[in-house]
């Protein structure tokens, strides 16, 4: 974990109203492990005090980039961040997508631009598996493209129907589950809370692995405020775990899901 | 000229500098150990521990406010032997006194957790926590009255020889009563202040902000509260005040000093940018140059009124 002054060197449109922002971070780029985060102190933010998670979508020895979309306060106020302008980061946060269990067939499942932090695990799998990718439009899917050169198939979903199935990303998955040897299926999971919930309750169900990149909101990102904790389940009851350094990323039989 | 004399005595405990960091907004230490040098630091103040472990409030916990932030985090902890077992060496490593911030359900309680703890070489000092505004028992009742604040303090002082600082609640009528109240109970130091009792509202569910309904207001926005408090206790007290209260620059903790505090915590900016206490410890030294004084202390209630 660094704290880096890092350079916009990238900052526009990527598709529809997302944006992409591209760092040199020297420092934070070489040591990101995939499914990790930052923790941003947005410049132009006036009198709010507190930093912005964001997912890493891709790191080099050169940097990092991030993939945003403006919808609310925090990312409104970073559209002025032009090229040259500084960013003060901390990072990289948080655990991480672990390595694939041997033999099991990785699975990638992610709900509007949370495949932005399933990239880089993409990359890194040694085998290539099915990504599903869920949006509420033809323009909530990001990405493909990219995945698909990395060896992907990809699945999308939107609730519209205006790209792939019609529908949510279980309207997909749940067919071809039953089609696979499921209990060795292995997701690795980011999106909205219900998408989660969702992914996670199949894998108790049918008895495979699914790791959930969980989203809270933070205040330190460190681990020391404990704003971003979640119920994690242990022998004799449960546990307040901090997203941002015990997660974000949880195997599903280790949350408990608040009613 | 000669580098000034940055060294601050709180009781028999010495700081090299007099920057320390607000309980609550920097772990147990370990948390920051990768941003900041805690060598660096005057001293480290952790996050309140009582005799058992604590689970501390539901979720939402915290609420960013214009310019600062609400917090109800309520307490959660690993208990006195859980920190010992977990913290202590870690915390051993480093050349830093550490401040451990105590509280209690009961006022049996607060004797207890010092009872555990006080063998410990590596506890420097208690902070007696008074004021929290988002646990009941730890709350009003022992912070909002002089008499059970007073049966507090000499509880704690019959237990350890260790400075003793009890962190005074902002929201009460006269801080010069219980500063002075505190001074008569034996107390080494006094901190100023806790949290400041808030809320906020969610306009479209109509629902508070925070499942604890109400928090503690802290950052900037509360910083010419503090300085009043300390200005007020400064002149009821000549125990040495800990300053805290929005202290995002340099300036805010030397404004601190002049309205009387000896030394100062850095809070909810450690959230904001950890490199703060850095800043404001280099920031306090090059004032002192800058003013030609030889130490931190000669600029402590300095404030001309």
């Amino acid at each position: 974990m660094k704290q880096e002054i890092a350079t916009v060197v990238e900052h526009h449109n990527f598709q529809g109203e997302y944006r992409i922002l591209r760092l040199a971070a020297p420092e934070i780029g070489p040591v990101v492990k995939p499914g990790q985060f930052l923790h941003l102190l947005i410049p132009q933010l006036g009198d709010r005090v507190l930093r912005r998670p964001f997912s890493i979508y891709k790191a080099d020895t050169e940097g990092v980039s991030i993939l945003y979309k403006p919808v609310g306060r925090g990312t409104d106020s970073m559209r002025p961040l032009h090229v040259g302008d500084t960013v003060d980061i901390i990072g990289p946060l948080g655990n991480g997508y672990p390595e694939l269990t041997e033999g099991k067939f990785p699975v990638l499942v992610a709900g509007g631009y949370g495949n932005a932090a399933l990239y880089l695990k993409a990359k890194e799998l040694p085998a290539k598996g099915v990504a599903f990718f869920g949006g509420r439009t033809a323009e909530d899917i990001l990405c493909v493209d990219e995945f698909k050169e990395l060896g992907w198939e990809v699945r999308p979903t939107t609730n519209d129907g205006s790209l792939g199935i019609k529908g949510l990303v279980t309207t997909d998955f749940d067919p071809w589950m039953a089609e696979q040897d499921i209990q060795s299926l292995e997701l690795f999971v980011c999106g909205p809370g219900p998408m989660l919930k969702a992914m996670g309750e199949r894998a108790i169900e049918h008895d495979f692995t699914a790791w959930l990149s969980m989203d809270e909101n933070m205040a330190c990102g460190v681990g020391a405020c404990l704003t971003c904790v979640i119920k994690r389940k242990i022998t004799d009851g449960w546990e307040w775990a901090r997203c941002c350094t015990d997660g974000p990323v949880f195997e599903s039989r280790e949350i408990l899901w608040n009613e | 000229m000669s580098k000034p004399n940055l060294e601050v005595k709180i009781g028999s405990m010495v700081m090299k500098n007099p920057v320390t960091v607000a309980s609550g907004t920097f772990g147990y230490g370990p948390e920051y150990a990768d941003l900041v040098d805690l060598n660096r630091l005057g001293a480290i103040t952790v996050k309140g521990i009582c005799p058992d472990e604590t689970i501390g409030n539901p979720t939402p916990r915290t609420f960013e406010t214009r310019g600062g932030m609400l917090n109800a985090i309520g307490l959660p902890g690993p208990g006195a032997q859980g920190f010992i077992d977990k913290y202590i060496p870690f915390l051993s490593q480093y050349d830093v006194p550490v401040i451990v911030n105590i509280w209690g359900k009961s006022m049996e309680d607060y004797g207890t957790v010092v009872e555990m703890l006080d063998a410990e070489d590596t506890v420097s000092a208690y902070e007696i926590n008074l004021s929290c505004p988002n646990v009941k028992e730890a709350g009003s009742a022992f912070g909002t009255d002089t008499d059970s604040f007073s049966r507090v303090i000499e509880l704690v002082r019959g237990k350890t020889k260790k400075p003793i600082i009890p962190k005074l609640a902002p929201n009460v009528s006269d801080i010069g009563a219980f500063a002075k109240a505190a001074e008569e109970a034996g107390a080494d130091a006094i901190s100023i202040m806790n949290s400041y009792p808030a809320m906020a509202i969610n306009i479209e569910t109509l629902k508070p902000e925070l499942a604890n309904r109400t928090g503690g207001l802290s950052g900037p926005p509360i910083k010419p509260i503090a300085i009043k408090l300390v200005w007020d206790a400064f002149k009821a007290t000549t125990l040495p005040i800990i300053g805290m209260g929005g202290i995002y620059e340099p300036e805010d903790a030397i404004e601190f000093m002049i309205a009387g505090a000896t030394s100062v915590a850095v809070g909810t900016a450690n959230f904001t940018d950890p490199s703060t206490v850095d800043r404001v410890i280099a920031g306090i030294e090059h004032y002192l140059v800058e003013k030609e004084h030889r130490s931190a202390f000669d600029i402590v209630g300095t404030v001309k009124t």
